[in-house]
């Protein structure tokens, strides 16, 4: 009922802001923030009622919807799915209440970011393979309409390029879907009975090509290199709001979804591939790391260390897939830490475009060579951006170290060569963040800048409160792993 | 003779004597009282249509009629475009001089596509589709004086009479190798033997003549034109109602075929071709109406997939049904919103209109995007049963190749999408009348409804298992 809530109140705001077009843009805004909040706090309220030590899936909803096709609307979650959601509500929340120019077309706008809002937490907490195809194929069309309209540059053309590119990868997994369901007898798109029933275990060619299409597919919408030639392009004309959904919460779909699908519905085929995928993740985490430190435009830059973050999300499932039937303790460690990424770099990727936003607010530029000098005019916009910079680095006592460490540890148990040659990507980022750093805010500030604005209340409102849950994580993550560990010992393993 | 099987196509025919009669005696302006009679025939037909519905399959009047669940679903699909095509009509033709004898043809023509998904003898078969086609000359080139439908019309003309000529050939042949043009007894002698040069040249020709009628390669030259150039409610006319009689009369010759012709391959290959030749040429098209022409060739290539797997798997005929539903209303109902706009054609007209008509372009966005197959629309369903059919039936790489469509095809109904949504307008809008406004509405509802209680629809598919 929760889950269900949490889903049903951010579409129902939509639905009536397509109807509310009369609307001023202040109550407009007024009304999203108040309906974005309400999956925030049905999520946390869901947490609290999560136990650790019970079922791997709970609060699980279950309505028919297609009973011929085997197809349900059918909820629920484990630590893994309610981490990243709760992580995802609050990165919406933040994304409505952030300050944007809706181009006089308010209601469409907080519109387009509920519906996005409603589709994106389904796909975490479905439990039915094809309700998770629907939900993933609408985050598609909301995303789309936002990048379009609302966006700069050429928003057009980088909408069109990131829908037909995910669309392909959408469509690999539905082919790859299919192959699941129709190899289990009776015919279901149960989750939980897929995992169970592990229906492709006894044909190595089927299974082959059923995860090299969700590979494509997920690998695609994380990016993996070599898939990821959408990304920066979609970044960069984004609204700002809508790259940090776009990085926060659409990435983390790839990586779930590895998670959920072929890491847990066809563990051998995925243990005896994880190598190549681990391969594949390293050369990602090189490649966008070398990428980004090699970009003058603020937000490609941020748009590329996705790239390496995500490489390490997918290195430590794959470290995580390979210790299936070996090491138990490391496998729980590589997964979690895969978990405690996504939500990290949730929070941190999704403050950085956040205040990339504003910067496009006060200048519309994002050349970093143009800017310089602004620690002494906006001493707030300097100290936040600094604490997003070292959590993606990685520093101590921040969120995004603590899931770095257990990703590393936990690979370190299978392929301590791939894990060494992954650490670069970490003394690269370092590099990238501080040059950026030195260049935003330091040396002499342009004429063109001398009155340049600081953030807003609201704006170092809503930074600071992603930015705390870093450091909470950070300083005290126990209360994360708690709830992660629990599913990650369980996922996988029958 | 049991004259009551035959009862909606009875129906059909007297409504359109009934309506040529009373446009001869009825002054021009109170003609479009033909619509409503159309209407009334339409729904009479598909009462006695419905009423058909769940009997056991038999043949009937004489063996030439096949009564199953196949042919009542392909009836009723067939009954409700209609109802939509003569809802989109009368303020569309209210100046036309001869706007009452319109509805009697579009009765013939609809009476022929029915004719082809029921016919179970090829003479039957012939008939069909030669009525359908002599219907639809004159529907094509209503617009007398406008030269585009004029060649609309002819271009129509000529490819149908190659292609019916080459259909009467096969037809021919296959009698000479059966001696009968039964289906059961067609079936019986071909398991048995049959000279396979002449078996071969035989499906060769049926499949030409059919393909004519989906729009398929290579006879589907004609759509782009059709829907350019004719009426517009007969351009959403034509570019579905013939596709669906003739899908399934394919889908019932074919099961005739011994196993060991490689008739599975000659369908695949004609259905890669369709669906990519479709594809590429809508890529460049500058005109909504001939994109939307183009879009419905690429979607027979899709529907011919559930062809290649029949008998192979018990989800083909249901898949080929639902996809052919799903095409239907989301077509009709992009259509139904170009009618709506007095027909336009170029892309540039069609620029900003989100803004001045907001619920008419949303019908359009959401029938484009279901012909995508983006969820929960309907054509969701449509592409889901068909990949799903090619899958269980052993021939992936074809869902393969018609995922690679799908993603070019997105390609280009966006390139309808984006301007009708973020451009600025360009031209003034006229707009038709409330009958094309309440039908565009109607369908675009039925594309998210039907989407939404899918499972009504595949439920009555696990009927259909085969014919």
């Amino acid at each position: 009922m929760i889950l269900t809530a949490a889903l049903l109140v951010p579409l129902l705001g939509a639905l009536v802001l397509a109807g509310a077009g009369s609307w001023r843009g202040g109550t407009v805004r007024a009304f999203a923030t108040a309906v974005a909040v309400v999956p925030l706090i049905l999520l946390v309220w869901a947490w609290v009622l999560f136990d650790p030590a019970g079922a791997q899936f709970q609060l699980v909803v279950e309505v028919p919807w297609v009973p011929s096709l085997g197809m349900a609307f059918l909820l629920g979650v484990d630590g893994i799915a309610l981490s990243v959601a709760v992580m995802s509500a609050l990165l919406f929340a933040a994304s409505v209440v952030y300050p944007i120019d809706t181009k006089g077309r308010a209601a469409q706008y907080y519109g387009w970011l509920l519906f996005l809002e409603a589709v994106s937490l389904g796909v975490f907490l479905t439990l039915d393979l094809l309700l998770f195809y629907v939900f993933f194929d609408l985050s598609l069309v909301g995303m789309y309409f936002l990048i379009a309209r609302w966006g700069h540059g050429t928003p057009q053309y980088s909408a069109l390029k990131f829908f037909l590119y995910t669309l392909t990868g959408s469509l690999a997994l539905l082919l790859a879907f299919l192959g699941l369901y129709l190899s289990h007898d009776p015919h279901t798109f149960d989750m939980r009975v897929l995992m169970e029933a592990q229906p492709l275990a006894g044909s190595a060619q089927a299974a082959g090509l059923v995860l090299l299409g969700l590979l494509v597919g997920f690998g695609i919408k994380t990016p993996l290199v070599p898939f990821h030639t959408w990304l920066p392009q979609a970044h960069v004309d984004a609204p700002g709001p809508g790259s940090a959904i776009l990085a926060g919460v659409l990435l983390k779909m790839g990586t779930y979804g590895l998670i959920r699908i072929p890491y847990s519905m066809m563990t051998d085929t995925f243990a005896h591939y994880a190598l190549w995928i681990a391969v594949v993740a390293v050369v990602s985490i090189l490649y966008g790391a070398l990428v980004a430190l090699g970009q003058r435009d603020l937000k490609r830059r941020i748009a590329y260390t996705s790239i390496n973050h995500m490489g390490y999300t997918v290195l430590g499932i794959a470290a995580a897939g390979a210790l299936l039937g070996g090491d138990e303790a490391a496998r729980t460690l590589a997964l979690t830490g895969a978990t405690v990424e996504m939500v990290a770099h949730g929070l941190i990727t999704g403050s950085l475009f956040l205040i990339a936003g504003s910067f496009w607010a006060r200048g519309e530029e994002y050349d970093l060579d143009r800017y310089g000098g602004l620690a002494r005019r906006a001493p707030l916009l300097t100290g936040l951006t600094a604490v997003a910079a070292f959590a993606s680095l990685g520093l101590p006592g921040l969120a995004g170290f603590v899931a770095e460490l257990q990703i590393f540890a936990g690979t370190f148990a299978v392929w301590p060569w791939l894990a060494a040659i992954g650490l670069l990507g970490i003394l690269i980022t370092a590099a990238l963040f501080l040059q950026m750093l030195q260049k935003l805010f330091f040396g002499d500030l342009p004429a063109r800048w001398a009155s340049f604005p600081d953030l807003r209340p609201i704006e170092w409102g809503v930074l600071g409160a992603l930015l705390a849950a870093v450091v909470v994580i950070g300083v005290y993550p126990r209360f994360l792993l708690t709830l992660i560990e629990a599913s990650a010992v369980l996922t996988g393993v029958r | 003779m049991p004259v009551g099987d035959l009862l909606p196509e009875i129906v059909l025919l007297l409504g359109a004597i009934v309506i040529v009669l009373t446009a001869v005696f009825t002054r021009q302006e109170r003609q479009h009282w033909g619509a409503v009679l159309a209407l009334v025939a339409v729904a009479l037909s598909a009462w006695f249509a419905a009423g058909q519905w769940g009997a056991p399959s038999k043949l009937t009047f004489m063996g030439v009629w096949a009564l199953d669940p196949a042919a009542v679903a392909a009836k009723l699909m067939i009954l409700g475009a209609a109802a939509v095509v003569v809802a989109l009509s009368p303020e569309w033709m209210a100046t036309d001089r001869r706007h009452g004898e319109y509805y009697g043809l579009l009765l013939f023509a609809v009476l022929g596509a029915i004719m082809m998904a029921a016919a179970a003898d090829t003479m039957e078969l012939m008939l069909g589709v030669l009525l359908s086609s002599a219907a639809s000359y004159p529907l094509a080139a209503y617009h007398r004086a406008w030269g585009p439908s004029v060649e609309a019309g002819m271009k129509y003309y000529l490819i149908a009479a190659l292609a019916n000529a080459l259909l009467t050939v096969g037809v021919v042949l296959l009698f000479g190798l059966v001696g009968d043009t039964a289906y059961e007894a067609t079936q019986a002698t071909l398991a048995r033997d049959a000279d396979a040069v002449a078996l071969i040249a035989a499906t060769a020709f049926v499949v030409v003549g059919l393909a004519f009628k989906m729009g398929a390669f290579p006879a589907h030259v004609w759509m782009p034109d059709v829907a350019q150039g004719a009426p517009a409610p007969i351009a959403a006319f034509l570019t579905v109602v013939p596709k669906i009689g003739a899908a399934v009369a394919l889908a019932r010759f074919v099961t005739l075929l011994p196993p060991d012709l490689a008739w599975r391959w000659i369908i695949a290959f004609i259905a890669v071709v369709t669906m990519t030749l479709g594809n590429l040429a809508a890529l460049r098209q500058t005109d909504v109406r001939r994109l939307l022409g183009w879009s419905s060739v690429s979607q027979s290539g899709y529907a011919l997939m559930a062809v290649v797997v029949l008998g192979l798997t018990e989800q083909a005929l249901p898949a080929l049904l639902l996809f052919l539903l799903a095409y239907t209303v989301a077509n009709l109902a992009a259509f139904a919103v170009v009618v709506h706009w007095r027909g336009r054609t170029t892309l540039d007209d069609y620029h900003g209109l989100a803004s001045a008509q907001p619920l008419a372009a949303t019908v359009l966005v959401v029938a484009l995007l279901s012909l995508v197959g983006i969820p929960p629309l309907i054509g969701f369903f449509g592409k889901l049963a068909l990949f799903s059919a090619a899958i269980d039936g052993g021939y992936a790489w074809l869902a393969v190749v018609a995922v690679a469509n799908t993603v070019v095809s997105l390609f280009y109904y966006l390139s309808v999408i984006a301007p009708v949504v973020f451009a600025d307008r360009k031209a003034t809008l006229h707009e038709l009348g409330p009958w094309a406004r309440a039908a565009s509405l109607t369908t675009g509802v039925l594309v998210l409804a039907f989407g939404l209680g899918a499972e009504l629809l595949v439920g009555l598919g696990t009927v259909i298992a085969s014919f």
